[in-house]
Formats: structure tokens, C-alpha cells, sequence
């Protein structure tokens, strides 16, 4: 919320980055790919881009190399294995009986610069194993873990928490 | 499409998911709990959508869905900004 | 293949419903964001890959609805969290025996640390 003005101005190549992204998702929305649609695509996604301009600074975190789809493809991967984990963890403290909890917040530590990829790697600890991201106060995120063992400081709730992701959104975003 | 055995029990799970969440909704003593509730149910009732969709086979109540979805969002961010008070 | 879409939207309603499940079951606010959160996203997604697997055509708007669900969830989950952190309430701590302030939902949570199997 309060650094989001700290994103530097985007390039020209982030600008074509929205426009293209804008454009997929009108062809996704419409559900076809004929010539009329493609032209509509463009036409959105040049004036959502020129409309919303200096505003697009939160794209200015995205890295755009060759390999940034890979590292994508790799968090994603990475991603829905916790996200399947973290269900049947989570099923199986709602089902058993005496509801295993030992709940507590903890602080991670954050080397992402962009408020994009904080936000990414906030979500992703939302949905991962037993963690819920609270609050973002500069590289510090805010987390609350449900089940905590006991003596755990900054460095290693990091490790336990974070670190897989980070590796990997820092392939593609800053 | 009519549904066989294995989707009406679909069915009746997010009936039920959907009371559940509603007792809640209805019940919890705080005015988090309700938020928390409120959220969650978005979530079902977009999937229920979905499944409407399913079962009259009509494309266009995944539109509803989807703006259902974005409509809900924005509704329970401003619930959260609305619980949070002021105090920052 | 209809059997195949069938058994993932019984996934995706079965965790729709443990969802909404441990919304009622969990002892304080912070555990239910976590509950309801990542069940019924999860339900979520099965649920569309099964709609998907039932109605191949309409790939492209399950996958808009699915990508929303995906990004918001997690979103708005955090914003509750951010301002249930911001009016002051702490989370919810297993019932020692010396101190015993809060009372837990249900008779059974006194005992968190031995329950793990």
C-alpha cells in the first residue's frame, strides 16, 4: 500500500507487455479468433494501455527475457504441488478430532524489490501449507502460521516458508 | 444434460457447502467471522454458478459467473477496508 | 471420459463442503481465513478442470473464471487478515492449564500438540 509509488517508470517494452496481455485476455473472454476479434483485441489493449499509462507501474517488476517463461512455468509447477499439499494438510487438521493447531505470527524476510512480485510471493504463502500472509511493511512480510515449532526466529521461518517460491518468481519479476 | 449419480452428489455437497458456510455466516460472533464467511461463500457460490452452467449447458452463465466473481472481490475488499476502521 | 470429469467435480464440490467445513470448526479468525481459503480454492479448481473435462469448448472462460479465482482469493483473504491484524486481535492460543483466558469452540481443542499423527 505505502510503496507502491517506490516502482520505478515503466519501459517501452512493459508498455507492449500490457498491451499483449490485455489483448490474450479479450481473445480469451471472446472465444474466438477471427480477424474482427484480433482487431478488437489490439484496439483494447492499446487503449486500456494509453488510457491507464503512468498508473502501470507495478509491470515495471517484470523481468522480460527468453527465460522468463520458463522460470513461470517452473513457479506455477511448484505452486499447485503446495497448493494440492497445503489442501491435504489443511483437511486433515479440520477432520481430526482434536484440531491440531499451534497458531502463531512470524516475519519473513523478502529480497523481491517490486510491489508485483511482493504481492505474487504474498499470495503464494497464502496458499501454501498451513500460512497466511498478513501484512507487507517494507522487506518484512507478515505471517500468520498455524502450525509454528516453537523457537522459530526470522531466518528460519524464511527458509520453511518462502525461500521455494522466491527462487523461483525472482526468474521472472524483480 | 441430465446429471447422473456421481454429479447430483456433487450437487448436494455444495448445497451443503454453501449451508454451512451460511450458519457462519448467520452465527459468528464477530463481525470478522462474517466477512471471513462472506468471502468464502463468494468463492462457492461462483463454483455453484459454474455448475449451473453444467447443468443447463449454457455458455453464458459462466459470464455471470465471472462478473459474479469480480462483483463479489470487490465487495469483500471493501468489507475488509470497512472492519479495519480507519486505524492503520 | 464423462467419468473421468465427474470424479474431479465430486473433488471439487467434496472440498468446497471441507471448506466451508472448517469455517465452522476452527477456533479463532485467522484459522478460518485459512480453511476457507485454500479449501475452496482448491474446489474451485478441480471443480472447472471437471466443467472443463464435461465441455471442452468452453476451455477458454473456465480458464478466465480459474486464473480470476486464482489471483483474487488469495487477495482478499489477506486484506481480511491485514485488517483483522490492524483492529488488534491476537491469534488464538491452544489453552494451557495455567492459563486458561480464552475458551476454545469446541471441548476437544484442548490438546493440540498431542493430536498430530
Amino acid at each position: 500500500m505505502d510503496d507502491i509509488s517506490a516502482d520505478p517508470r515503466p519501459s517501452i517494452g512493459h508498455y507492449l507487455f500490457s498491451v499483449l496481455v490485455l489483448a490474450l485476455l479479450w481473445l480469451l473472454l471472446a472465444g474466438s479468433l477471427a480477424t474482427a476479434e484480433l482487431i478488437a483485441a489490439l484496439a483494447v489493449g492499446i487503449l486500456v494501455t494509453a488510457i491507464a499509462g503512468p498508473r502501470l507501474a507495478v509491470l515495471s517488476g517484470v523481468r522480460l527475457s527468453p527465460l522468463a517463461p520458463w522460470h513461470l512455468l517452473r513457479y506455477l509447477l511448484t505452486f499447485f504441488t503446495a497448493l494440492v499439499a497445503a489442501n491435504l494438510d489443511m483437511a486433515r487438521r479440520v477432520l481430526s478430532p482434536s484440531l491440531p493447531l499451534r497458531p502463531a505470527l512470524v516475519e519473513v524476510r523478502t529480497r523481491l524489490r517490486s510491489s508485483l512480485g511482493r504481492m505474487l510471493l504474498a499470495n503464494s504463502i497464502t496458499l501454501t501449507p498451513g500460512t497466511l500472509a498478513v501484512d507487507i511493511r517494507g522487506d518484512r512480510i507478515l505471517v500468520h502460521w498455524v502450525d509454528c515449532p516453537p523457537g522459530t526466529d526470522l531466518d528460519r521461518a524464511t527458509a520453511a516458508i518462502s525461500d521455494a517460491f522466491e527462487r523461483h518468481i525472482r526468474g521472472f519479476l524483480e | 444434460m441430465t446429471p447422473n449419480a456421481l454429479e447430483i452428489l456433487a450437487a448436494v455437497l455444495l448445497a451443503a457447502a454453501l449451508l454451512i458456510a451460511l450458519l457462519r455466516l448467520v452465527t459468528g460472533p464477530s463481525a470478522p467471522d462474517r466477512v471471513v464467511a462472506a468471502d468464502t461463500l463468494t468463492v462457492i457460490t461462483t463454483i455453484a454458478i459454474v455448475g449451473l452452467a453444467l447443468l443447463f449447458a449454457n455458455p453464458l452463465y459462466l459470464d455471470v459467473a465471472l462478473v459474479f466473481g469480480v462483483l463479489a472481490f470487490v465487495g469483500v475488499v471493501a468489507l475488509a477496508r470497512a472492519i479495519e476502521g480507519g486505524r492503520s | 471420459m464423462r467419468l473421468l470429469a465427474d470424479v474431479f467435480l465430486l473433488i471439487g464440490a467434496a472440498f468446497a463442503c471441507l471448506g466451508a467445513l472448517g469455517l465452522v470448526r476452527m477456533p479463532d479468525v485467522y484459522t478460518r481465513i485459512q480453511a476457507g481459503t485454500k479449501a475452496v480454492t482448491l474446489g474451485a479448481l478441480a471443480f472447472l478442470i471437471g466443467a472443463a473435462l464435461l465441455f471442452p469448448q468452453w476451455w477458454a472462460k473456465l480458464l478466465c473464471i480459474l486464473g480470476f479465482i486464482l489471483f483474487t482469493s488469495p487477495v482478499s483473504s489477506s486484506t481480511i487478515a491485514r485488517a483483522i491484524h490492524l483492529s488488534g486481535i491476537k491469534p488464538w492460543r491452544a489453552p494451557t492449564p495455567e492459563a486458561s483466558g480464552q475458551a476454545p469452540m469446541s471441548p476437544q481443542a484442548a490438546k493440540p500438540a498431542e493430536g498430530r499423527r
